[in-house]
């Protein structure tokens, strides 16, 4: 077919640059994107690999000049510092979404909404202090009880709102389909709605454990650290992050090491949180709609 | 005595054309408001028991809020009545919403099975939800039922699948299957055809032909052969009022007001 216009050739030709340009642009973004990740994986894992045996995952740590050790303890310490922040901070967050879903269509739930998106803003190592001031000084010590308070603080935001966007994209039909057979308004908003939003909702709970494993800054104030194996909530007790702050900057080369291992150790650990939710909460269905 | 008369039929659309019936349900003077928004005007029926009532009239006419006010589903969307619903003798007003739903129940115009359970979890989920959870009785239930919504043999092998891999037309049966599980006294329907294909629409009413031997079914519908075969009566709603109310068979052949006719024969609406 013969182009009859030379304008016509010359607007085909720029339309086909632009989408190539502006396509090649967007390619380079998401690798810009990507790039991080990818150094971080590489640094961590060329890093941290030497050290990560398994001592690391049975031994207690060695006193300075002692080569050795592991972090148990650590280890240990941020499991029990995710669950208890979890066990508070699930069910508050969880509660609140619904509750802003369902019921908060007045003055009291745009009060709530905005300052859940407030809290979400808030710098952790202020949160630290305000658990610092909540539960440490009337206990009179530092606590792996008030690093879970701390940390259920941190995630409660994320909860709250992924719960409460999970839950509005429920069509209001399946309400009315409960509300209509006869079932009272809470098990229909307990056993239909939020079941229905369930995988969304565990998607914003595992962000919300995942940010708050990989905290440091507000368990520096609470749980504190400890050198030793301790599983009481209500002593100071060891974590990965706060570990990783004292090896990475201890001026000792093997500390710096074990520092990487911990650090790679907490990315599998995360990464294992994520592949867990992802099997519990696969759906017993495969929907076609 | 001429104009008497005319004031009393038109203002008073009360018919009770159908008074060898015994009544089940009986509405009157209805009116209904979401805020300031009239939506229904002064409407009173009598609603004859294990009858199929068809209620037609163009969009916006408040035939649904009429449908959803009687098992007090209008709440729901914030709505609010004035007038009275006499269900078996009692005021529904005066009835718990939550008990009232389990005696009149409720099909929707999309089909909306749980997405979240299976076939059988559908069947029973009204009774389930409530607590009942006795394995046996409830597998007597869901084959009961399912054969009732004429179900039965499609979906016999694969009740431990999700609701939502069937067709529209088998999930509008769930759905249906699903209201008869509690043993309600009346099923409201609102389009329960309108958003299926004719072969699944024709089953459908298939369905409602058998179903009213135990139930009162009330159903809106667009769709006017629809009326013409499935109901017993029918009731014409125009701008929120009850226009006419009478006999299917009578309402389509002789109706009596020149706005029922007009409406019938396709000149507006």
């Amino acid at each position: 077919m013969e182009i009859k216009s030379n304008v016509k050739n010359i607007t085909f030709y720029r339309r086909k640059t632009t989408n190539i340009v502006m396509l090649s642009f967007s390619f380079l973004a998401a690798l810009i994107t990507l790039l991080p990740l990818i150094f971080i994986f590489y640094y961590t894992i060329s890093k941290g690999i030497a050290n990560l045996n398994v001592n690391f995952f049975t031994k207690l740590p060695t006193p300075v000049g002692e080569s050795g050790g592991g972090m148990v303890n650590a280890i240990i310490g941020t499991l029990i510092l995710i669950a208890i922040g979890g066990g508070i901070g699930i069910p508050v967050g969880i509660f609140t979404g619904t509750y802003l879903s369902e019921f908060g269509h007045n003055k009291f739930g745009f009060v709530v909404r905005f300052l859940t998106d407030v809290l979400s803003g808030i710098p952790s190592i202020v949160v630290g202090v305000v658990a610092y001031t909540l539960v440490v000084v009337p206990m009179k010590h530092f606590s792996a009880a008030a690093g879970g308070v701390a940390l259920a603080i941190l995630m409660i935001p994320t909860i709250t709102r992924t719960t409460e966007e999970m839950i509005k994209l429920v069509p209001q039909s399946y309400r009315e389909a409960g509300l209509a057979l006869g079932i009272p308004k809470w098990k229909t908003t307990l056993l239909i709605v939020l079941k229905t939003a369930w995988k969304g909702i565990a998607t914003g709970v595992l962000l919300g454990l995942s940010r708050a494993a990989g905290e440091t800054a507000p368990l520096l104030f609470t749980a504190l650290d400890n050198r030793f194996w301790s599983t009481n909530i209500f002593q100071p007790i060891a974590s990965l992050t706060v570990y990783i702050y004292q090896y990475a900057s201890a001026p000792y080369k093997d500390w710096n090491d074990q520092a990487w291992t911990a650090a790679l150790v907490l990315i599998l650990l995360i990464s294992l949180l994520s592949l867990i939710f992802r099997i519990i909460t696969r759906s017993k269905y495969k929907t076609t709609n | 005595m001429e104009i008497t008369e005319k004031i009393k039929t038109e203002n008073v659309p009360k018919t009770n054309a159908m008074n060898q019936d015994p009544i089940k349900i009986s509405v009157q003077n209805l009116s209904a408001y979401f805020g300031k928004i009239q939506v229904l005007k002064n409407v009173s029926i009598d609603i004859p028991e294990k009858k199929v009532i068809a209620i037609i009239g163009p969009s916006g006419c408040g035939k649904s809020t009429f449908l959803r006010s009687i098992n007090r589903m209008h709440e729901v969307a914030r709505g609010t009545i004035t007038g009275k619903i006499i269900f078996d003798d009692e005021d529904v007003m005066k009835i718990d919403p939550v008990y009232l739903r389990r005696k009149i129940g409720m099909v929707f115009q999309k089909p909306n099975p749980f997405p979240t359970m299976s076939v059988f979890n559908n069947v029973v989920a009204g009774l389930k939800l409530n607590g009942f959870r006795n394995r046996k009785a409830l597998k007597e239930i869901v084959e009961k039922t399912l054969k009732q919504a004429a179900l039965w043999d499609e979906v016999k092998d694969m009740l431990n699948k999700s609701g939502a891999n069937l067709s529209g037309g088998q999930q509008q049966r769930l759905c249906i299957a699903r209201t008869i599980a509690i043993n309600p006294e009346v099923i409201l329907m609102d389009e329960p055809a309108s958003a299926l294909d004719p072969i699944s629409t024709a089953k459908i009413e298939e369905l409602i032909f058998e179903l009213k031997k135990d139930y009162t079914i009330i159903i809106v519908t667009h769709n006017m052969q629809q009326a013409a075969r499935v109901s017993d009566y029918t009731a014409f709603f125009y701008m929120g009022e009850l226009i006419e109310f009478s006999d299917t068979k009578k309402m389509f052949t002789a109706p009596a007001k020149k706005q029922t006719e007009d409406y019938i024969t396709g000149r507006f609406g």
